[in-house]
C-alpha cells in the first residue's frame, strides 16, 4: 500500500504545486518516483523528526499541503509535541505517514513496532486519523486527506498487501466501509469492525464464520477519528457481539474507540477486543508470526468469535 | 582474540547473518565492525559469566540497526553460544534486528536513532554520583547526529564533567538515503563537538592502530571524549562500500554471498577461523552481465531540485 500511496501522491503533487513530501531520511527507493518526477516538491530533513515536522509545521503555515514520511513510531512518538503543539493546535495542513503500522517490521525488533501510535495520536485534540485497509483505501485517502483541512495521521501497512475492493464508490473520510452483510438464514450475527492491514485476516475470519453458519457484517473502519457513529449504532442496536480487530494494543485504540461510542449510546453489546494486550512485544519475528502470538490471524479469530458467541 | 581479528570474525558473522535472514543493514555491520572489535577485545571491562555486574563497564550501540555486530560480538565473548547467531531475525529468536536487551550483555535495546547518547550520559552521570569507576562507551552513527537530542546530552555531559563517557562515532560518511554531506551536511564535526565542549580525537576508525591510540588518548581535563572513527560504509566488502544498496539488501545466494565472502577471505588475519566456509568459496558465482553492482543508489543520482537556481 506504501507505493500505491505515493503514486497517488505523485498525481496529486502534480496537480497542486502546494503538496510538499518531506522525509524524515527513509523511503529508500520508494520515493524514488516522487522526486524524480516532482524534484521541487520533495525535501529530506535528515534523521530529526521534530526538525522535520515542526519544519513541515512552518512550510503549512506559509501555504504548503506538506506530506511528513517516516517508518514506525519515527513520524509520531518521537515527535508528538511538535504534532500536537506546532501542527494540530495551529491547525496546520501537515499529513503524517507513517509506514509500517503494527508488527510490518516484527523482525527488526520493539523500538520499529508501531503498536501504540493510533492511542497517541488520537488523543489529539484535531488530528483526523486515518488507517487504511488495503491499497486501494489507501489510494482512496491520500486525496481524502488532502481534501481534509489540518492535521491528519496516515498510517500505512508496507507493501504487497491484498486488495480487499476492486474500487470504492463514495470514499468518505470518516465514514466506515461495509465488507458484508450477513446472510439472513444465518443463526447467530455479530458484527466485525478493524481498522488497517489487518482487514485482510478480518476478512478471511468472517468468511470462516460464515461457512460455519455464524452471520457477520463486516466493516473496514479506514478512519478512527472522527469514528463512523452511525455503523457503531446501527450494530449495537442489531446485534449481541461487536469485534474489533486492530494490530496495535487495545488499550487507547480502535477498540477504545468503538466502545467509547457504545457506552455513549447505553447499548447493551458486548465487544470483543482484538488485538495486542497493554504490554510490549519481546519476541522476535516477521508480522505473520507475531499476529499468531497474540491471536490475530484470520482462523484465530474466527475461534475466538465461535468461542464467545457459543 | 585480538580486535582485529575479532572485527573480522563480525564481519564474517554479519554476512551469514544477514544472508540466512534476509536482514538489513549489513554495511553499516561492517563499517562499525573495527570499533566493536576493538571496544570488546580490549576496551571493555565486562565479564561474561557476570554480565549484570554493577562494576562493570557499560556499552550502548546506539545505531541499533548494527545490532548483528553487537551479537556477534557478545556471542564471541562467550556471553551466549555462537551457534545462536544464526537465528538473527528468525522467528522466536532473541537477536531481534535492532539491539535487544534481552540478550546477556546487553545494557540498552536501540533501534530508534538519538537516544544512545543520553542514556550514556545518563549512566555516566550516576556512576560519579555513586562514586563507580566504571566507564561508559557509546557508539553513534554519524546521520544519527542529525537528532537534536544527541547534542542537547552532549551539552550535558560537557557541563557535569563526565569524564568517564566516551563516545564514538562511527562516521562512514552514509546515512539512509545518500552521503551525510548530501543529506544534511555535518560541516566541520570535529569542531562541532569541540564547540560543545568535549575532547575530541579524529582517527581511521577502520584501522586497530588509530583505534588504540584514540582509545588509550588522555586528556588533562574533566570533559567527555569523543572519538570520530573516519570508516567506510560497507568496509572490507569493495562491491558494498559506499553502495547505500547495502543498508537495505542482503547477500543473496549466488554471486553476491560468494564474492563477499570470498573478499572478506582476502584481509582475513592470521589466527581466526572462518566458521562457515573455513577455505573461502571455492567455485564461485560469477558476476553475471547486468548485476547491479558499483551502481550509484544515492538519492542525488536522479534528484535535481531547481528551486535555488
Amino acid at each position: 500500500m506504501r507505493d500505491t500511496v505515493i503514486k497517488t501522491l505523485i498525481e496529486e503533487a502534480k496537480a497542486n504545486k502546494d503538496i510538499e513530501l518531506i522525509t524524515g531520511d527513509l523511503g529508500f527507493g520508494v520515493l524514488k518516483p516522487f522526486y524524480e518526477q516532482l524534484p521541487n516538491q520533495f525535501t529530506n530533513a535528515g534523521i530529526a523528526e521534530q526538525s522535520m515536522t515542526g519544519i513541515a509545521a512552518g512550510m503549512a503555515l506559509s501555504g504548503k499541503t506538506v506530506f511528513t514520511y517516516s517508518i514506525g513510531n519515527f513520524p509520531t512518538l518521537r515527535c508528538v509535541e511538535q504534532i500536537r503543539n506546532d501542527c494540530a493546535y495551529m491547525k496546520a495542513n501537515v499529513k503524517i505517514i507513517c509506514v509500517g503500522g503494527g508488527f510490518v517490521y516484527g523482525s527488526l525488533g520493539m523500538s520499529h513496532q508501531a503498536t501504540d501510535d493510533i492511542a497517541i495520536i488520537r488523543a489529539l485534540p484535531g488530528v483526523t486519523v486515518v488507517c487504511p485497509g488495503d491499497p486501494t483505501e489507501a489510494a482512496e485517502a491520500v486525496t481524502g486527506i488532502i481534501n481534509t483541512p489540518g492535521t491528519v495521521y496516515l498510517r500505512l501497512g508496507r507493501g504487497g498487501e491484498k486488495k480487499i475492493h476492486e474500487k470504492i464508490e463514495n470514499f468518505q473520510i470518516g465514514k466506515a466501509l461495509k465488507i458484508r452483510e450477513p446472510k439472513a438464514e444465518a443463526g447467530k450475527k455479530v458484527a466485525i469492525f478493524s481498522t488497517g492491514a489487518i482487514l485482510e485476516e478480518a476478512t478471511t475470519a468472517a468468511q470462516m464464520l460464515e461457512e460455519a453458519g455464524i452471520g457477520v457484517e463486516q466493516y473496514s473502519f479506514h478512519t478512527v477519528k472522527p469514528i463512523d457513529r452511525d455503523v457503531i449504532a446501527a450494530c449495537a442496536a442489531k446485534y449481541d457481539y461487536i469485534v474489533t480487530v486492530e494490530e496495535h494494543n487495545i488499550l487507547g485504540g480502535f477498540a477504545s474507540a468503538v466502545s467509547e461510542v457504545i457506552t455513549d449510546l447505553g447499548e447493551k453489546v458486548k465487544l470483543i477486543k482484538i488485538g495486542i494486550p497493554d504490554e510490549y512485544c519481546t519476541a522476535v519475528g516477521n508480522q505473520n508470526y507475531l499476529r499468531g502470538l497474540y491471536g490475530m490471524q484470520a482462523a484465530q479469530i474466527a475461534a475466538r468469535v465461535k468461542e464467545e458467541v457459543k | 582474540m585480538t580486535g582485529e581479528q575479532l572485527a573480522w570474525k563480525i564481519r564474517r558473522h554479519g554476512v551469514e547473518m544477514t544472508h540466512l535472514s534476509g536482514g538489513s543493514h549489513l554495511a553499516s555491520i561492517l563499517s562499525v565492525a573495527d570499533i566493536m572489535g576493538k571496544l570488546y577485545a580490549d576496551v571493555l571491562r565486562v565479564d561474561p559469566k557476570n554480565p549484570k555486574d554493577e562494576n562493570r563497564d557499560r556499552f550502548i550501540l546506539s545505531k541499533g540497526h548494527a545490532g548483528a555486530s553487537v551479537y556477534a560480538a557478545l556471542a564471541e565473548s562467550g556471553f551466549f553460544p555462537v551457534e545462536e547467531l544464526k537465528t538473527h531475525y528468525q522467528n522466536a529468536s532473541r537477536l531481534s534486528g535492532h539491539v535487544s536487551h534481552h540478550v546477556p550483555g546487553v545494557d540498552l535495546s536501540t533501534g530508534s536513532l538519538g537516544h544512545g547518547l543520553p542514556v550514556a550520559t545518563g549512566m555516566a552521570y550516576a556512576g560519579l554520583k555513586n562514586h563507580k569507576d566504571y566507564k561508559v562507551y557509546v557508539v553513534l552513527g554519524d546521520g544519527e547526529c542529525d537528532e537534536g537530542s544527541v547534542w542537547e546530552a552532549a551539552m550535558f555531559a560537557a557541563h557535569n564533567d563526565l569524564k568517564n563517557l566516551t563516545a564514538i562515532v562511527d562516521h562512514n560518511m552514509m546515512q539512509s538515503m545518500d552521503f551525510c554531506e548530501k543529506t544534511v551536511a555535518l560541516g566541520n564535526f570535529e569542531k562541532k563537538w569541540e564547540a560543545f565542549g568535549w575532547n575530541v580525537v579524529s582517527i581511521n576508525g577502520n584501522d586497530h592502530a588509530e583505534l588504540d591510540m584514540a582509545f588509550n588518548k588522555q586528556f588533562d581535563n574533566e570533559k567527555p571524549k569523543v572519538i570520530i572513527a573516519n570508516t567506510k560504509k560497507g568496509y572490507g566488502i569493495p562491491f558494498m562500500e559506499f553502495d547505500i544498496l547495502w543498508h537495505y539488501r542482503f547477500p543473496h545466494d549466488g554471486w553476491e554471498y560468494d564474492l563477499a565472502v570470498n573478499e572478506l577471505h582476502k584481509i582475513k588475519p592470521a589466527g581466526v577461523e572462518d566458521p562457515y566456509t573455513p577455505n573461502g568459496i571455492e567455485n564461485p558465482a560469477p558476476v553475471p552481465p547486468g548485476a547491479d553492482i558499483y551502481n550509484d543508489h544515492t538519492t542525488s543520482a536522479t534528484w535535481h531540485p531547481n528551486w535555488k537556481n
